[in-house]
């Protein structure tokens, strides 16, 4: 076969004859195999796989994990239902409902805060929009699962007491 | 009819020797590609703690076959669809009626040949049953009426035709050096010295056949890199994509079964088979108490040895994992620990007083051992090449096989022949 015009791939390469009757290269392969073999069989301890339920991966402080929202000194929301995060938001899945706040100063409060967590993409666009700092995804948890999709879909309440483990 | 209780017993051997090895060597496979790509592969599996680094997990998996649901294609002919895993587990049993695992046994004054069945046609048969294994892929390609399937089916088909003459030419190679088709024969052949100090085996004798017989049974038992009718990354996973359940287990048990076939004839025609290399059977037997208080001393040291390494994981280890599993090395180490003892008490019996009968059985364990570890290193070759080297395109598969090793082949007869004329 030819490849004329094509860039020049394994196929054409000139081969020595040792390399071309492959049992020599064949043993050299098993001999690489086998190094690695024999390395992991002595040094068992120093394998790079992690045991996962047991040890778990500890990532740096930006990580994003789930959401979660973040109290003033009474246990309220921060959050002023200014829609800026869900306006921000690319995957749409911040759904707030603002209502008047009886303190003036504070002028709106949300309602209802639900975030569907299967449509999240974690970019984190939604804690830079936030004006107040309502809003982070510092928790760290990136074990998100249920056993239905409604459950994904989280509420206020579960937003603001967001310490849990994984499970929803 | 007590040939007939021997020659039962003897498939029961064979029986129990392939499906344990078949255990291990799913286990060796899992493991050792592991640990060749620096992973630590399978090690959850349990029964009460104790995962035997990893040797539970076939077992759990034979369940979770056996408990699966059967799913059928609709359109599959029904009758060939059921019949082709039979047919190549079968197939795959069948071929070792004729390989001898030890040179006989003396089972209460008489001596039983340690082989199924002495055909003086062995090889021919051998070769036989082996292309019939071929059919049963095939089936499965074919009645799947799947297209993926299908390719399957056709590179099985042409891969055997291409390799199967290459393995017959090397094999002539051997029957002309040992002058028959026997196997038992071509066995006790290889258990001279050539020249004093060099066993007279098969790859000794015939180097070049021994690499075309290796290659061709690497490319019978569709294994890596010869693995084109079930290619996982070009036809899914070809002859038996359409297989699930036990009917898939009967596949894969089935290839390494074919395995353990390919690995004992590697060994019975190139590497001596039974017989052990300058200890031929009158020198057992004339020097068994030496070698059996040898054996059970180094036995004796190297089990202390294994228990001490528990033991001392025991303690690094302790309450490392905070349930069962922690019991696993102290559990490891007593058993060791307790074949230690076992092999001490044994040298209390003296053992260097021991009769002619006790020679003979301990010639003949002997040789069954050393039967057993040649096959599975051999086994073991296979997962070691899987694991290194990449799969042949299917042109360079048919180049491979009609350009290189059927001329090579030939060449390797004649030269075979000439030299046997002249010597």
């Amino acid at each position: 076969m030819s490849f004329e015009g094509l860039p020049k791939g394994s196929g054409d390469k000139k081969r020595s004859f040792r390399e071309s009757i492959y049992l020599w290269e064949v043993l050299r392969g098993l001999g690489v195999t086998a190094r690695h073999l024999v390395r992991n069989l002595l040094h068992t301890d120093d394998m790079p796989t992690m045991q996962y339920p047991e040890e778990k991966r500890v990532y740096g402080d930006r990580f994003r994990g789930r959401h979660r929202l973040m109290q003033r000194d009474d246990g309220t929301p921060k959050c002023v239902a200014c829609q800026m995060c869900s306006t921000y938001c690319p995957a749409d899945c911040i759904t707030i409902e603002g209502g008047e706040h009886p303190d003036p100063k504070i002028e709106k409060y949300p309602v209802s805060f639900v975030i569907d967590l299967l449509r999240c993409v974690y970019c984190g666009l939604c804690e830079e929009a936030c004006p107040c700092d309502a809003i982070r995804l510092d928790t760290g948890i990136y074990e998100i699962a249920a056993d239905s999709r409604e459950k994904f879909v989280v509420d206020m309440e579960f937003l603001l007491n967001n310490d849990t483990d994984g499970t929803l | 009819m007590i040939i007939v209780f021997d020659t039962l017993a003897k498939i029961l051997f064979f029986f129990v020797l392939i499906m344990g090895l078949v255990v291990v060597l799913i286990w060796m496979e899992r493991k050792g590609a592991a640990f060749i790509q620096d992973r630590t592969g399978p090690n959850r599996a349990s029964i009460g703690g104790v995962r035997l680094a990893g040797l539970v997990h076939p077992v759990a998996d034979v369940f979770k076959l056996l408990f699966k649901e059967d799913v059928t294609p609709a359109n599959r002919h029904k009758a060939l669809y059921n019949m082709a895993p039979w047919l190549v587990m079968t197939v795959a049993l069948s071929t070792y009626a004729v390989i001898p695992f030890g040179d006989h046994l003396t089972v209460a004054g008489r001596k039983v040949p340690l082989v199924a069945a002495d055909l003086s046609v062995g090889l021919l048969y051998v070769l036989a049953i082996a292309s019939l294994a071929t059919y049963g892929v095939v089936l499965a390609g074919w009645s799947g009426n799947n297209k993926f399937t299908f390719l399957g089916g056709i590179r099985a088909a042409s891969q055997m035709i291409s390799y199967e003459i290459s393995m017959g030419l090397a094999l002539m190679g051997l029957i002309l050096v040992f002058s028959s088709l026997r196997i038992t024969d071509i066995v006790a052949g290889q258990g001279d010295l050539i020249w004093g100090f060099l066993p007279k085996w098969g790859v000794v004798v015939q180097p070049m056949g021994f690499i075309l017989f290796i290659v061709a049974v690497f490319a019978e038992t569709n294994r890596n890199p010869f693995d084109l009718p079930e290619a996982d990354s070009e036809i899914v996973a070809g002859f038996h994509l359409e297989y699930s359940s036990m009917k898939f287990a009967l596949f894969f048990m089935a290839e390494y079964a074919h395995m353990v076939i390919g690995a004992s004839l590697i060994a019975t025609l190139y590497f001596g088979g039974y017989q052990i290399p300058w200890l031929p059977r009158p020198l057992i037997e004339a020097n068994a108490g030496l070698i059996l208080t040898l054996e059970l001393i180094g036995v004796t040291v190297v089990s202390l040895l294994i228990a001490m390494l528990f033991f001392r994981r025991a303690q690094k280890e302790k309450g490392k994992f905070g349930d069962a599993r922690d019991r696993e090395p102290v559990l490891g180490g007593l058993l060791w620990a307790l074949v230690a003892v076992g092999a001490l008490a044994g040298l209390g019996l003296k053992p260097w007083t021991i009769g002619p009968v006790g020679a003979d059985l301990l010639a003949s364990l002997l040789q069954i051992m050393t039967f057993v570890a040649k096959v599975v290193f051999f086994a073991w070759l296979f997962i070691w090449v899987r694991w290194t080297l990449p799969r042949f395109r299917y042109d360079q598969l048919m180049r491979l096989g009609w350009k290189v090793w059927l001329p090579l082949g030939l060449a390797n007869l004649v030269v075979t022949a000439l030299v046997m004329a002249i010597v």
